[in-house]
């Protein structure tokens, strides 16, 4: 990949998002989890670093503390949506992407470091 | 003041435990003390000695902490004790006292046989003893052992793992005579013959002969028959050391030992003696239990205090070769006009005696032989009112009413004394868990049976688990539960709104799910309700480590057509499925991909099959073996009922899995007591048994009701279930809901049989409107374009299967790849691991 910062994506509609749900996307060749909460969009990598399997969008949404939350549906560990930092394991932490809506389409501007 | 001098003779267990006590007491410092060990190393666990022999390291057995107090001098026994001078001596050396405490233990009684002596025989008693046995073992083949009492038995199960084929010779008609009665004996020796032990049960061993290498060869019996052994364990008993004290002419039990009084003093009041060498009141004993409560005495007496040794316990529990045997109290009911309630289960082999008083209304003592979960309550309520009614007590794996149920004056730790006014105490005081509960009171700290009661002391406190479910809801689920039915709501978000805090986790989500589930209230991936699901639910499958699901169709009992297995097999090769047999006798597909679990479906819902929520906490599989229709053994027809009752209960949610089987004889072949709830047919009926689970901390369910007639069978699981999925917590399985509850099975019953709580009617209408409204999962996502939009791999490439799951092939099915076999992102052919497109 190149250092060049890339444009965004068009995913999908926001209809195709339930609030407290993720889903997988596929962008630019990289697995996405994008996940939509009562009031915004996150996007991490979809891939869980604890056990390398791509199943982050299929985790629960939820919060701890003021922190919005998705927690891995393997093993449950907590990740922090904002910055994909894991709250259960210091240190792991997962890339987090760019994410917006814009005319009922929600757009994806992957992150390059992790 | 002058510090005395006081010198302790032999540093076994009790001994220890004696400095241990004194230390404890004499904080000003009153005694300085000198202790004399003849075996070469400090105090160890002579109890489980044996569990060398299951690859416990010598140090693990260690007693002995050191004090600055204490001087112990190791290898030197004594040899002498001069009263006049107050001094005694060992080889080397002279140690005046002010005090003296024997405790000197025992030696292996060893029967003046002919023959004895010879190399390869030997006593059971120090960790010498056992590395010299373990040595001698390598190249032996047969060993043997006299004696068939706990020593005996605890011996042979040693040369047993030392790989020796192993004969017992017991001189009593039965196994165990001291602990168990002829009925128990029985029992006993069937596990241990099925062991590969041999026994020769009331006859004598009259010489040991040896072979051509000098060594012993074999054992002849007085009844003219042999036994071939190149290894000899001598377990005939126990004599008390008393030769000290005999040698300076103090007086002795009629059986041997230091007699002693209540106090543990001997005829000269400067000499004390404890543990196995004491005859306290004439009696000696066996046993560890007793020689603490002389050790505390004595430790006591010494620092100004006026203890004297209570009743001795000579309560027994152990479990040898695999088979547990518990006997307390009266165990032989010698009690004038004492009554025995006997328990035999020939199917699970359970033997259980208790000894009540005339009037039945106080327990004296008994016996258990195959399963004595119910000992530690038992034991502690010795001398007290039944705790609960007698078959409840004994029904096997019985929990029993558990510790919560015993008054404060009860001993729960036999062995230090320790009472359930202690250990409320304790807790009060700030004590959490079982360490520093252990750590403050000792109870627990000796043979470890009442463990499970400090636990329950814990939990009946409350202390430790706080009662909310998450951060987001102070409620426990019971509490959720009924919030949610009896205020009729129906999402997630009123509810958060009204009665929690935050966006909710992966704990409560789930819970509510499940609850919304059980109440019958509609599909689980409708609306709101989809984003509350687990992934496994989410997608109705099961997840899997590499991101892949897998697919168990139900097959009910365990029963399949060849047209229907064909399918399987079809659907399994046209999607290159993993197969395997599972344990609740079903077929598990795995490998299948989101977006493929439609398509396979279809398949399998054309076919005739439907969901067999493999991926819920739901009812699971009601396994069975053929019964009467055509195993010759079979008294009622188990695979019918086991489909009856699986289609009745398939899709009821329930805080964990609910696993059942069906067995159509006392045989047991459908491994039904290891499921949460369990039948086994009788000539009469059936047999209900609840709260078993296999898993990591296996459990046998325990016997509920007896000889039922079918429909009466449905009506108490329709109870059973429906009140365990109303007050269990998440994630408790059915045993650990029992274990919890006041009083266990009594409660149970009171409230499913005797309706104690009004409740049966409701939980009958739950469960009809359960069986009324029931339908498949699977189908209804099939029918419903909504639904299926979720199945999708990526919401902006629904077709591009994820790449990240690829496979190899292992015993030809196609099983995940390993990370290095992955490698890269590209795919892997079948079979052909690292192919690059
Ligand atoms: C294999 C095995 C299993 C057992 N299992 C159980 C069980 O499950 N439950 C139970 O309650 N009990 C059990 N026991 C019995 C228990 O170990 C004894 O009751 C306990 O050890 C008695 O403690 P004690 O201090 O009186 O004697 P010991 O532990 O024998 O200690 C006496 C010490 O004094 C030393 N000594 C003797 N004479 C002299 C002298 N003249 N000078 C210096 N030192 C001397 C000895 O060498 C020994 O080290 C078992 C015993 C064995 C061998
Ligand atoms: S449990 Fe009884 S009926 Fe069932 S298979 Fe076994 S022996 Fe036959
Ligand atoms: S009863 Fe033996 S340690 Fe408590």
């Amino acid at each position: 990949m190149t250092g060049q910062p890339r444009g965004w994506t068009v995913v999908c509609p926001l209809t195709r998002l339930d609030p407290g749900r993720g889903v997988a996307a596929l962008v630019d060749g990289v697995q996405v989890a994008l996940f939509r909460t009562a009031a915004n969009l996150f996007a991490l990598d979809n891939r869980d670093p604890v056990t390398d399997a791509y199943v982050l969008s299929r985790g629960i949404v939820g919060s701890r503390g003021e922190v919005p939350t998705v927690a891995s549906p393997l093993h449950k560990q907590a990740y922090d949506l904002r910055t994909g930092d894991c709250l259960d394991l210091p240190g792991v932490a997962v890339r987090w992407h760019e994410v917006r809506c814009r005319a009922g389409l929600v757009e994806v501007r992957l992150r390059e470091e992790a | 003041m002058r510090q005395g001098r006081l010198v302790v003779v032999g540093n076994g267990m009790v001994g220890q435990r004696f400095v241990d006590a004194l230390c404890a007491r004499d904080s000003d410092g009153r005694w300085r003390v000198t202790v004399l060990g003849e075996e070469p190393r400090p105090a160890y666990d002579r109890v489980r000695l044996s569990a060398l022999f299951d690859g416990v390291g010598a140090a693990e057995l260690n007693l002995h902490t050191p004090d600055p107090r204490v001087r112990l001098r190791l290898g030197a026994p004594v040899t002498t004790i001069d009263r006049t001078r107050r001094v005694v001596t060992t080889t080397a050396d002279e140690y005046p006292y002010d005090a003296l405490v024997l405790a000197t233990g025992s030696y292996p009684f060893v029967p003046p046989i002919d023959g004895v002596d010879l190399p390869g025989v030997f006593t059971y008693r120090t960790l010498d003893d056992l590395a010299a046995i373990r040595a001698h073992a390598r190249g032996c083949r047969r060993g043997a052992v006299i004696g068939g009492g706990l020593l005996g038995l605890e011996a042979a199960n040693a040369l047993r793992l030392l790989g020796l084929v192993t004969t017992v010779v017991e001189f009593a008609p039965r196994l165990m005579p001291v602990q168990v009665d002829t009925a128990g004996g029985a029992l006993l020796r069937r596990y241990v013959e099925e062991l590969g032990v041999a026994c020769h049960l009331g006859v004598a061993t009259s010489a040991l002969r040896p072979g051509p290498d000098g060594a012993v060869a074999r054992l002849e019996l007085a009844d003219g028959g042999r036994v071939d052994a190149d290894l000899v364990v001598v377990a005939a008993g126990i004599r008390p050391r008393d030769e000290l004290a005999r040698a300076a002419d103090l007086p002795l039990g009629r059986r041997g030992g230091v007699l002693v009084d209540r106090a543990c003093r001997s005829a000269d009041e400067r000499i004390w003696a404890v543990g196995e060498c004491a005859a306290v009141d004439g009696t000696c004993h066996g046993l560890v239990a007793p020689g603490y409560a002389m050790a505390e005495t004595v430790a006591d007496r010494l620092v100004g205090g006026a203890a004297t040794v209570p009743d001795a316990d000579t309560a027994t529990k152990l479990k040898l070769l695999g088979v547990d045997v518990a006997s307390f109290g009266d165990a032989h009911g010698t009690t004038p006009g004492s009554l025995d309630v006997t328990f035999t289960d020939p199917a699970t082999r359970v033997y259980a005696k208790l000894v009540l008083s005339d009037d039945a209304q106080t327990l004296l003592g008994g016996v258990l032989v195959g399963d004595a979960d119910a000992y530690p309550t038992l034991r502690a309520s010795v001398g007290q009112a039944l705790p609960a009614a007698p078959l409840a007590l004994l029904a096997p794996a019985g929990a029993g009413p558990g510790a919560a149920a015993l008054p404060g004056s009860t001993q729960v730790c036999s062995c230090n004394a320790v009472t359930r006014a202690d250990l409320d105490a304790a807790i009060a005081g700030g004590a959490a868990d079982v360490p520093t509960l252990k750590a403050c009171t000792r109870a627990g700290t000796s043979c470890g049976s009442c463990v499970p009661m400090l636990r329950q002391l814990l939990d009946a406190a409350g202390v430790g688990q706080p009662r909310g479910l998450c951060e987001h809801f102070e409620v426990s689920r019971q509490e959720l539960f009924d919030l949610i039915r009896v205020r009729g709501i129906r999402t997630f978000s009123r509810l958060i709104a009204e009665y929690g805090r935050g966006d909710g986790c992966d704990i409560c989500k789930p819970v509510v799910a499940s609850i919304l589930a059980s109440l019958g209230t509609g599909h689980l991936l409708d609306g709101e309700r989809a984003s509350l699901q687990d992934t496994n639910d989410h997608f109705l499958a099961n997840l899997q480590r590499d991101g892949s699901y897998s697919v168990v169709p139900r097959i009910p009992g365990g029963e399949i057509t060849p047209e229907k297995l064909i399918v399987l097999g079809e659907v399994a090769r046209d999607f290159a499925l993993y197969t395997k047999i599972t344990g609740g006798q079903r077929i598990d597909l795995l490998g299948a991909r989101v977006e493929q679990l439609p398509q396979i479906w279809r398949r399998l819902v054309n076919a005739g099959f439907e969901s067999g929520h493999a991926y819920g906490k739901a009812l699971r599989t009601v396994k069975s073996c053929v019964g009467s229709t055509w195993c010759r053994y079979g008294v009622q027809d188990s695979v019918g009922l086991a489909i009856a009752l699986e289609l009745r209960y398939r899709g009821l949610r329930a805080p964990h899995k609910i696993k059942a089987a069906v067995s159509g004889c006392a045989r047991e072949c459908a491994e039904a007591r290891g499921k949460d709830f369990g039948i086994i047919a009788t000539d009469a009926g059936w047999n209900l048994y609840v709260g078993g689970n296999g898993g990591f901390r296996p459990r046998h369910a325990d016997l509920f009701a007896t000889d039922l007639t079918t429909e009466a069978l449905v009506r108490l699981v329709d109870r059973f279930l429906m009140y365990y999925i109303r007050t269990a917590d998440r994630l408790q399985r059915t045993a650990a809901w029992i274990e919890a509850m006041d009083r266990g099975l009594e409660h149970l019953s009171a409230v499913i049989v005797d309706d104690s709580l009004g409740l049966c009617a409701e939980l009958d209408a739950a469960i009809a409107h359960h069986v009324g409204s029931y339908s498949d999962e699977w189908r209804d996502v099939l029918e419903d374009p909504a639904r299926l939009g979720r199945f999708t791999s990526f919401v902006n490439a629904p077709e591009v299967p994820d790449p990240s799951i690829r496979f190899t092939e292992e015993r030809g099915q196609r099983v995940p790849a390993r990370a290095g076999e992955t490698g890269n992102q590209q795919p892997v052919g079948l079979g052909m691991p690292q192919v690059r497109r």
